[in-house]
Formats: C-alpha cells, sequence, structure tokens
C-alpha cells in the first residue's frame, strides 16, 4: 500500500513539474503517466477525466490527481496525488517570488517559457490526436480504417467545431449541449 | 508594508476558495478574476505588483490557479499564506471530484451518462482542436520559424515514434530557450 501512494505521488509530482504553460500542458503528461506508464485507467477513463474536468471547477491537473488517486487508492490516494501534482509549483512559484522581490527581474524565466512553447503545442497536439481516435471512431475500434469511422461522432465533432472557432460559444455549453443532444437521439431516435 | 495588518488569513481563504469554486474551464479565466478580487474589490495588492505577480504564475510549472494562489497567499502573509491558499485552492475541486470518482462506476453504467459522455467526448475533441489550432496561429503570427519546426518534428517523435515525453520537453525546450534568447538579443540590438 505504502509502494502504491509513492507511486501516485511520483506520477503527480512529475505531471506538476513538466505542465508548463498551464491548463492543457498537463493533458498529455497525465495520459503519458496514467495510461500508458501505470495502466490505472483506460483510454476512455482517461477521456471521460477530461471531460469532467471541463465541466467542474478546479485545473485539469488537480481534477485528475483526485479521480486517479480515489480510484486507485480512495481519498488518501487523492490526497497524496494532489499533494504531489501541487509540490513542485510550490517550490518554483515561491523561488522565483524570492528571487522577483529581491531582484525584480523575470525575463529568463519568461524566455524559457516561450522557448518551451512549441514542445508544449506538440504534446497537447498529440494528447488532441489520441482524444480525436478515442472520440471519432467507433467504441471499441480496433485499428484506424474507414468503416471503423462513427459518422454520428464525427458530425457533432465539427458541429462543436464550429460552435467553438466560427460562434466562439462557451465550451462549457457546446459540450453539455451536445452530451444532451446525443442522449436525446439515442434514447428517442 | 503596513498594508500586510489589514489583511485576514480568513478573508483570504474564503475570497480564494470562492474563486477556485467557481472557475470552469480552468486556467486564464483564474487571473482577471483574482486581479479583480484582490486588487480591485479589497486593495490588497497593487495593479503594477499583480501584473508581475501573474507573469510568475504563467512562468512556473503547473496549473495557473494554483500558482497564482500561491503567489498571492506568500505576498499577503508569507509561508503561511501560501499554504492557506493553496488549501482554498485545491478543496474545491478535491471535494468534487472525490464524490464523481466514488459514483463512477454507478454513473458510468447508465445508458443516458453513457450516451452523454460519448457525445461530450467528441465536443472535447473539437475543444482540444480548437486550443491547439489557437496556438500554433500564435506560432506562425510571430514568425518563429524554429519554433514551427521544433513543434512537427516533437509531434512526430511524440505521435509516431512514442519518444519519452519527458525528454521531449528537456530537449525541445533548450533548443527553444536557445532560440527565443538569440531573437530576443536580435531584437534588442536591431532597437538599440
Amino acid at each position: 500500500m505504502i509502494e502504491i501512494f509513492f507511486k501516485l505521488f511520483w506520477s503527480f509530482f512529475q505531471i506538476g513539474l513538466f505542465s508548463i504553460g498551464g491548463g492543457y500542458a498537463a493533458m498529455p503528461l497525465i495520459q503519458n503517466q496514467v495510461v500508458a506508464i501505470h495502466g490505472w485507467l483506460t483510454m476512455t477513463q482517461f477521456a471521460d477525466i477530461i471531460t469532467i474536468a471541463e465541466m467542474t471547477p478546479g485545473p485539469i491537473a488537480i481534477n485528475s490527481a483526485t479521480f486517479v488517486g480515489t480510484q486507485v487508492a480512495g481519498l488518501p490516494g487523492a490526497i497524496i496525488a494532489t499533494i504531489g501534482c501541487v509540490l513542485p509549483s510550490c517550490i518554483i512559484v515561491l523561488t522565483l517570488a524570492w528571487v522577483y522581490y529581491k531582484y525584480r527581474e523575470l525575463s529568463v524565466m519568461q524566455g524559457i517559457l516561450s522557448g518551451l512553447r512549441p514542445v508544449v503545442v506538440a504534446l497537447i497536439a498529440g494528447a488532441g490526436i489520441s482524444l480525436c481516435k478515442l472520440a471519432l471512431l467507433k467504441e471499441g475500434a480496433a485499428g484506424l480504417s474507414w468503416s471503423q469511422i462513427d459518422l454520428l461522432s464525427v458530425g457533432l465533432f465539427a458541429a462543436a467545431l464550429i460552435a467553438l472557432r466560427k460562434f466562439k460559444l462557451n465550451p462549457i455549453w457546446v459540450m453539455a449541449s451536445i452530451g444532451v443532444f446525443n442522449v436525446v437521439i439515442h434514447i428517442w431516435g | 508594508m503596513d498594508k500586510k495588518q489589514e489583511v485576514s488569513l480568513i478573508k483570504m481563504f474564503t475570497s480564494t476558495f470562492t474563486l477556485s469554486m467557481f472557475t470552469f474551464g480552468g486556467g486564464f479565466v483564474i487571473v482577471p478574476l483574482m486581479k479583480k478580487k484582490f486588487v480591485d474589490e479589497l486593495h490588497w495588492v497593487e495593479e503594477k505588483e499583480m501584473m508581475d505577480l501573474v507573469a510568475i504564475a504563467q512562468s512556473s510549472p503547473g496549473a495557473i490557479a494554483v500558482n497564482g494562489s500561491i503567489i498571492i497567499g506568500y505576498r499577503l502573509k508569507g509561508i503561511v499564506g501560501a499554504l492557506v491558499n493553496i488549501l482554498a485552492t485545491v478543496l474545491p475541486p478535491l471535494i468534487i471530484l472525490t464524490i464523481i470518482s466514488y459514483c463512477y462506476d454507478a454513473f458510468r453504467s447508465s445508458a443516458v451518462v453513457s450516451f452523454a459522455m460519448r457525445g461530450m467526448q467528441a465536443a472535447v475533441a473539437a475543444v482540444i482542436v480548437d486550443v491547439v489550432f489557437n496556438m500554433i496561429k500564435g506560432l506562425i503570427v510571430e514568425r518563429n520559424r524554429v519554433g514551427i519546426v521544433v513543434m512537427i518534428l516533437a509531434l512526430i517523435a511524440n505521435s509516431v515514434f512514442k519518444v519519452n515525453i519527458l525528454i521531449l520537453i528537456v530537449v525541445c525546450g533548450a533548443i527553444g530557450t536557445v532560440n527565443t534568447m538569440s531573437r530576443e538579443k536580435a531584437r534588442k540590438e536591431r532597437i538599440g
């Protein structure tokens, strides 16, 4: 049991340490640690947690830490994973704050941050591709082929993308309405 | 710093807790809300200083909401303030997600929830694609050629060759940082 707590802590410590640029930057790291390395969640559960994180308050990383921690080791697991996730931020922010109040100089850190942006974009895109595969292929589909494409999901995806990019609608409302729409056409359709 | 005396730890906790409770969609949403609360309403931090604190929050790894509350807590009440503010930020998602997590299996086996989740997954995929488009557009607008090449190579390395994600961050981050620093230097020399 101690070992599982240590694994949870260390996984979420790495997620906290390497998710640079906030928000979605944590997503590829969570997928890597939680789905690929430890197998704590399936890809479908991972997509569910991203969906739930979008619909509930709080950062994706904290939401995932709580969810994964609870699934793996109950409430203590959730608390340990959350602490692991927050600790790197805590150390680095406080160090930077100390430097800031001493020297009032931040440009090096900002240089590093903007230098990291291309790889952050690439990693988010990579996680996005996995999520698209999961959402747009039929459930349980093995490989990539035309016959495996779920046309209804592609339609919902296209509608959501238009709503977001063209009409700039709030993502939460877009997600909620598409979820409700999908229930309605399956139950009454 | 006589201003520090006016700051109440309880008021700070409840303010941050409320902000965290109502920040949907995470990340950058919380920054303007924090500014509104701590600068405009409570007058605990000055506007110019707040901008710098936000810059620190955004330059550090991890969630922006957490980073922002750590630095504001530290500014107002030192290390204790930072710890109290972390607790205030983390508690709402911790409580909500623990409840969801305990109900998840029962919840997920219902047909209605299952269809709703399946539909929302398509919408989440669209949200991520939208975010990625905007980020790529940012790189193109900046005419950051090295950045665009690094991005494409990193995407191929990650998605096709399954290169370790931490190695990618360190290596591509180093290339990008050197590139950004030299661009900044060239820009300053042009101006100066």
